[in-house]
């Protein structure tokens, strides 16, 4: 087997580094919320996770066309490693969302827009895990993997849409105002540093998992033939 | 239909339509097993929900909307799986037409099922569960909701269901794959329906019948592009 290469062992490193300035800059660099307290720093974190989880749905549906395209199965193992990732971020991001609306909110969990859109998001993803699992020919798993990512990738925005008509409850700190949102604030420039901080942690974080995921892919597959030719 | 004088390509479309209902009507499987399924969702919603005068008006859009997906999931399932069984399907892909032409005709007799048993289920809710907005379950608004999220909902679902019946867990597979995307077909149907129900100006219908629209169409443009590589072999 081979080791990892010169970059990724580099990465890994950064990306614990990065890790812990973040958790540092969010738990002590930024001010307390006046009004909220301490349970507002969950909110880096919450940002964070979620924005790498939209990068992953983005990369698999871009995939998913790629892929469609070029009929090439390097662009189906890129889109099962997003799906994987996004998969597990989204759902740290809806954990720590519900660990900041228990007090805020006054519930762990509501049917808001993005609350309902994050668990419908979850839900298409766990439904391509089982479409793949029920499909043994890798091209063809490739294939219908690809139509659903692009299937979800387009109606998951729609589905946000179409909740969004009713009314939201959720804040929006970064951009435009919601006079009906509870729980928002304005954020001090220590804030806004801390956030954008852990933005970036993540996205390298990201970068690196992914890094990880490919090569375990690529292994996967190597794994595979090498059975079949015991076989043989 | 003029069968003579349409585009060879319609002339397809209507042929696997056809073939569908034909079978159809000599069998009657599909539509007993889905009119039998909805009216048992009904009916199981009647004690689940303690449908009394007045839950009545709240939940008729909602439960209606949920007995026409169930029972369409059925259809889909059923559909697709006969063509898979019996080698119908690479028949009809040996066919020198265009494949979309096998799923536009897949589409509309799917879509011919759902709908005929949607008349079916309409006019036995109202007399279960008489209310004074019974009577607006049959005006055209109504009735024009029901067929755009029909049409939504079978177009992604002959799509999905051909995808479902070519895997090993293939019957439990497809309400997995189609619900989480199907949700905005079926929230715009439900709060549409409700909407029209209650009686509430047409500005509150308007979005959902947008959404729906939309929904239509982005999703019949879509599954026309990579139909071709769900069947290809």
């Amino acid at each position: 087997m081979s080791s990892q290469p010169r970059v990724l062992q580099i990465l890994n490193v950064v990306s614990a580094l990065l890790l812990a300035i973040a958790a540092w800059m969010s738990l002590s660099y930024a001010p307390t919320e006046r009004v909220m307290g301490a349970v507002q720093r969950v909110f880096y974190f919450h940002v964070a996770t979620a924005w790498v989880g939209m990068l992953g749905f983005i990369v698999a549906a871009v995939a998913g066309v790629l892929y469609l395209v070029k009929a090439d199965l390097k662009w189906d193992k890129v889109g099962l490693a997003a799906v994987e990732i996004s998969l597990v971020f989204f759902f740290i991001a809806v954990v720590l969302g519900s660990i900041w609306a228990r007090p805020i909110w006054g519930t762990w969990w509501t049917w808001e827009p993005r609350l309902t859109t994050a668990a419908i998001l979850e839900m298409v993803y766990l439904a391509y895990l089982l479409l793949r699992e029920g499909i043994e020919d890798p091209e063809r798993r490739a294939r219908f993997g690809a139509v659903y990512t692009l299937l979800g990738g387009i109606s998951v925005p729609v589905t946000f849409v179409s909740i969004r008509l009713f009314r939201t409850i959720h804040p929006v700190v970064v951009m435009g105002g919601n006079p009906n949102a509870q729980g928002g604030f304005n954020m001090e420039t220590s804030m806004l540093q801390a956030m954008l901080f852990s933005i970036f942690a993540f996205s390298v974080i990201f970068a690196t998992l992914f890094w990880h995921r490919l090569r375990l892919g690529a292994l996967a597959e190597k794994v595979e033939q090498l059975k079949l030719k015991a076989l043989q | 239909m003029d069968a003579e004088r349409s585009s060879p390509y319609l002339k397809a479309v209507w042929a696997v339509t056809w073939k569908d209902l034909t079978a159809e009507l000599r069998s009657r499987e599909l539509l007993s097993a889905m009119l039998v399924f909805a009216l048992l969702v009904i009916l199981i919603f009647n004690f689940a929900l303690e449908m009394d005068k007045s839950a009545r008006e709240n939940v008729t859009a909602g439960v209606l909307w949920t007995t026409f997906a169930f029972a369409g999931t059925l259809g889909l399932n059923r559909s697709m799986a006969v063509e898979k069984d019996r080698g119908c399907l690479d028949g009809l892909l040996l066919a020198p037409v265009d494949r979309s032409a096998i799923y536009f005709g897949k589409v509309l007799s799917n879509l011919a099922f759902m709908i005929l048993v949607e008349l079916i289920v309409l006019p036995v809710y109202a007399v279960l569960y008489t209310s004074p907005s019974s009577r607006l379950l049959f005006t055209p608004a109504f009735l024009g909701v029901v067929l755009l999220g029909s049409v939504g909902y079978v177009a992604v679902g002959t799509l999905l269901a051909s995808m479902a019946v070519q895997t090993r867990t293939r019957d439990v597979l497809l309400p997995i794959l189609l619900f989480p995307v199907a949700v905005p077909v079926l929230v715009a149907s439900v709060e549409a329906s409700r909407a029209i129900l209650q009686a509430l100006p047409w500005g509150e219908v308007l979005p959902w019948l947008n959404v729906l629209l939309v929904y239509d169409v982005i999703f019949i443009a879509l599954a026309f592009m990579v139909f071709d590589s769900i069947v290809e072999e």
